[in-house]
């Protein structure tokens, strides 16, 4: 059987200014793959989310989601053709409850007619009220979003990014700043995730990390110094060099 | 050949009053991101202190003067309007940071203020106030280092203010004595004439332009030197530009970002004060006379790119010839055989307050395609 | 406890009703009238409430739709009472016929429906070319601006199309057969404009409560974020500030036959920056707080007006900056946060808890 990729990089590119965010990044995502992607500060993790969500365009080079082309696509466009996207710091709607945050993020493909005029449908409801359970808020449904804790915040975007119903979930450091146990609970999620959705992790937690089980790259400067998995990588003495090294130097 | 210079000097013209006026908010909007629409207003304090000098030279004993006098009130404007700018920078600017839309708000009520202060308290009290206000800081700055540590700070604090007070006091009434124009409050509006050497019109190649005029456009290329010297040169000047582009990073440097935040808006507002001293010249002035340059000012900055100076002085230049092709009818005299529909298109639009609903809709126009002006800032930090 | 405080607001509402119903036999005719335009401004501050409150816009030129509507009413009722020829102001510029785009304001069907379909319209396409490059925040509010003083120039400019800066009158035209100025009408048209902003305010209410209104607070609060959950906010932004401008069209017409003229006056700077102070003062995201701004605000300034000439100026310069500064959820805002409360306990008032008054016996106790 032929390998299909889901998401497909080719030379890609991006420079501000005359700096080059990314360098020629090429990279391949297998449908149904848990993909983690890792790099020192400046590596270009961030923007390489941006390019694939459709917020930077590429300078240079291509994207292929399910083989079409994501360049020049509006950003809730690329939403809408299955690419979710969780952000670094959690980024939930502060004043409304959580319950319409899930709202929201289940409605995507609602008519504009049918969110100005209907309520939500059964359908939706208790689509809500299972994200809601998956990451344990059922109780502070009518809370406002910007009353939870740092933690529950997480995990309600997480919800959102599941409600959205991706085939492929990006998800930047979605451990930072939870406690240990939140953690584990986290990468066990993520993992079961996997398989039917397509995901992809980008996180600094090697603890995190070592726990998805899964292919590692790894981004410097720009472009992928290489791949493989954890073990593989801890090894690299490239890898060592650029990342693992300085963290041994500490 | 004529048509040509007649309209690039009616555009450079009209384009240099507007430069000159958008030269503070360019700071001010442009570097600090403060949206103030009292700007218009701190212009008009420039036209007024001008107005006030004007009359202070007619006195006897500065009689002999008097041809000096818009020299001395460039610099009185300048240092009316930065006091004006800095106490509203302290008072309530200071506490909006990063909330552009309540910064507006501010701002707009400070503009009403400022408009019915002039409409409706006699004129002397304002050196007063700016009397006791400069009295009043550098008093406290002389003897900060000497006096000011012990016990009874408080106390010497409080004298300091009462000296100052008195000094502003006994300034109002001394301007209000000696010039009764000033002594009530009057709401028409004032005149200021050149003196003699800055009127008539005078012939270069064998054109005759209006002398003051081309003074306008003096002072223009004067301040904007001035101000690129300043940000370029100048140890402050790379502070503000430092401040301006990374806060946090200055401060951690040791910068005092409250201090910068604070000259950079004085210097933005005296900047109007001197754009006050230009607009006085082109006529009569009001308590309205800002309400007719904040909207342009504000175009011209975002026109020519927001936080870039020659994006500013390219835009006012282009609103200028613009403004002055369209609103004279010049079309006409350049292509008189143009086909009937067109001009009476043309013509249509050939007043000055049509060249300007013209002018505006190509302004809008023009940002579909560029929305970030002329010269838009580039890099990671644009999108945040 | 939740219940009576239910029973509180109705008794409000029904209090408010009261007086609305009853006012034409308290009042004489000419207060009426400026309690009926007090009312009318409500719905253009309920249009700023939902665009600015809600979403984020925050937008300086209502007075453009303000004024379209206005308008719209105005040529109607110059046409509607002519029995031949052209309106008399034309005359004065020698303009001999009438200019096409008055043609169809002879119709009344045409006049209900572009009193604010025509405002509607142009605010969706201003800010459709708007937010399409995703010009937002201060700069949408500076671009607004510019298009007001476009609107402004053009028709004060404009003597021969719409009798420039003079304005149209309105209170010596005719509407069924009566003088619009005529009290009886003007009572109607004073139940018009409490019965429209009721019902705009209800339809605001619904409005928001749906997804919707979820997804034009989210807009404001963090609009890339909408962007990634996949919906278009240009969409929803056109949208949004197209009603606004409908409403503000309405608000303008009834405004105007209540004010006797609508002219550029309407258009300049000053009023549409004192249509947001409404809003900010009662309460930006409350929709009830913009009707109550608008109306007391204008109430407070024709009373503060005929008492000191000038001195509403200063008022309205101090609330501008004292809104923003000390108060800035607004009133109704201040008062939903708990606002009263707090004040009394600041100044020594124990904090009353209804539903568990042991809890504070015991406080007493402990202290």
């Amino acid at each position: 059987m032929v390998k299909e990729f889901i998401l497909n990089l080719k030379d890609v590119s991006v420079s501000f200014e005359g700096f080059l965010a990314l360098n020629n990044l090429n990279l391949k995502l297998t449908k149904g793959e848990l993909r983690a992607v890792i790099g020192p500060n400046g590596a270009g993790k961030t923007t390489f989310l941006d390019v694939i969500t459709g917020k930077v365009k590429p300078t240079k080079g291509d994207v292929f989601f399910k083989g079409k082309s994501l360049v020049g696509k509006k950003e809730h466009k690329i939403a809408r053709i299955g690419v979710g996207r969780k952000f670094q710091s959690p980024r939930v709607f502060e004043n409304l409850s959580v319950q319409e945050n899930l709202e929201i993020s289940v409605s995507q493909y609602s008519s504009t007619i049918k969110l100005i005029a209907n309520k939500p449908s059964e359908n939706k409801l208790e689509e809500v009220n299972k994200l809601m359970k998956i990451v344990n808020l059922s109780s502070k449904s009518e809370i406002k979003a910007g009353s939870l804790s740092h933690g529950q915040k997480q995990w309600l975007e997480i919800a959102m990014l599941l409600g959205q119903k991706p085939s492929l979930m990006l998800i930047d450091e979605p451990v930072a700043g939870l406690t240990d146990e939140e953690t584990e609970l986290t990468a066990d999620l993520l993992k079961s995730l996997s398989g039917e959705n397509t995901v992809l992790v980008i996180d600094h937690d090697m603890e995190f990390i070592r726990r998805l089980e899964s292919n590692v790259t790894v981004l410097n400067q720009g472009s992928v110094l290489c791949e493989g998995s954890m073990d593989k990588i801890q090894s690299d003495p490239k890898v060592i060099e650029v990342y693992l090294g300085k963290q041994e130097d500490l | 050949m004529d048509l040509f210079f007649d309209i690039i000097f009616e555009g450079i013209s009209i384009g240099s009053v507007l430069l000159i006026a958008a030269l503070g908010l360019a700071i001010v909007f442009g570097l600090m991101g403060v949206i103030n629409l009292a700007h218009g207003e701190l212009i008009m304090v420039g036209s007024y202190s001008t107005f006030v000098t004007q009359l202070l030279f007619k006195q006897p004993f500065l009689k002999p003067f008097y041809g000096s006098y818009i020299i001395v009130s460039i610099f009185i404007a300048f240092i009316f309007s930065a006091c004006v700018g800095i106490l509203l920078e302290r008072l309530i600017i200071r506490k909006l940071y990063g909330n552009p839309l309540e910064t507006l708000l501010a701002t707009w009520g400070v503009s009403l203020l400022l408009q019915q202060f002039v409409r409706g308290v006699p004129l002397a009290v304002g050196p007063g106030i700016i009397i006791t206000f400069i009295s009043g800081i550098s008093i406290k700055n002389l003897l900060k280092d000497k006096f000011l540590n012990f016990a009874y700070k408080k106390y010497i604090d409080l004298s300091i203010w009462a000296f100052s007070v008195t000094l502003g006091i006994l300034s109002t009434n001394f301007i209000a004595s000696n010039i009764s124009r000033l002594s009530r409050a009057d709401s028409r509006n004032v005149d200021v004439t050149a003196p003699k050497w800055m009127r008539g019109p005078i012939d270069i190649f064998g054109e005759t332009y209006p002398k003051t005029r081309l003074w306008i456009i003096f002072i223009t290329l004067i301040s904007v030197v001035a101000v690129l010297i300043f940000l370029n040169l100048s140890e402050w000047g790379l502070r503000i530009r430092a401040v301006t582009q990374n806060r946090s990073m200055s401060e951690c440097l040791g910068l005092s970002s409250k201090k910068v935040d604070t000259l950079t808006f004085a210097i933005g507002s005296g900047l109007a004060g001197v754009a006050g001293v230009a607009v006085s010249l082109l006529g009569s002035v009001g308590p309205n006379v800002g309400q007719n340059y904040i909207v342009p000012c504000f175009m011209v900055v975002v026109l020519g790119g927001v936080g870039n100076l020659l994006g500013t002085v390219l835009a006012s230049f282009g609103i200028g010839i613009m403004t002055d092709l369209i609103g004279a009818g010049r079309l006409m005299t350049i292509w008189p055989n143009m086909p009937e529909s067109l001009a009476n298109i043309v013509n249509f639009f050939a007043t000055t307050s049509m060249a300007r609903v013209m002018i505006f809709t190509l302004i809008i126009i023009f940002l579909q395609f560029k929305p970030s002006g002329l010269f838009p800032q580039k890099g990671r930090m644009v999108e945040s | 406890m939740k219940l009576s405080k239910k029973y509180i607001s109705y008794l409000w509402w029904a209090i408010a009703l009261a007086l609305f119903i009853a006012m034409p036999s308290l009042v004489s005719d000419s207060r009426l009238k400026i309690l009926g335009k007090c009312l009318s401004l409500g719905i253009v501050a309920l249009g700023i409430d939902l665009s600015w409150g809600f979403t984020g816009l925050l937008s300086l030129g209502q007075g453009i739709f303000f004024s379209l509507g206005g308008y719209a009413i105005a040529m109607f009722l110059q046409l509607n009472s002519l029995k031949e020829g052209i309106p008399e102001f034309f005359g004065l510029y020698g303009v001999r016929e009438l200019p096409f785009f008055w043609e169809p304001f002879k119709s009344p069907l045409f006049t209900l429906i572009a009193i604010w379909l025509i405002p509607g319209l142009i605010a969706g396409l201003i800010g459709y070319l708007v937010f399409r490059n995703r010009i937002k925040g201060v700069y949408f509010s500076i671009l607004t601006q510019a298009a007001l003083l476009v609107f402004f120039n053009f028709f004060n400019g404009q003597q021969k199309l719409i009798n420039g800066t003079n304005g149209l009158p309105t209170p010596n035209t005719i509407l069924f057969g009566t003088m619009v100025g005529d009290p009886l009408i003007q009572k109607y048209f004073y139940y018009l404009s409490g019965i429209l902003v009721i019902l705009f305010y209800l339809f605001s209410k619904w409005l928001v409560s749906k997804r919707f209104g979820s997804i034009l607070i989210g807009i404001r609060d963090d609009e890339p974020r909408i962007r990634f959950s996949g919906y278009n906010p240009v969409l929803f932004k056109t949208l949004i500030f197209a009603f606004a401008g409908c409403l503000a069209g309405i608000s303008g017409a009834l405004f105007t036959v209540q004010a006797d003229l609508i002219s550029p006056q309407y258009m300049r700077v000053p009023f549409s920056i004192e249509m947001v102070i409404w809003v900010a003062v009662g309460g930006r995201g409350t929709l009830l707080g913009a009707i109550l701004g608008a109306f007391f605000i204008r109430l407070g300034e024709s009373f503060v007006q005929g008492l000191i000439p000038g001195g509403w100026i200063f008022i309205q310069g101090g609330l501008f900056i004292l809104v923003v500064t000390i108060l800035p959820e607004g009133v109704i805002g201040w008062i939903n946060n708990g606002g009263p409360r707090n004040l009394l306990t600041r100044f020594g008032v124990k904090r009353f808890i209804a539903t568990y008054p042991s809890l504070e016996a015991n406080k007493k106790e402990g202290i």
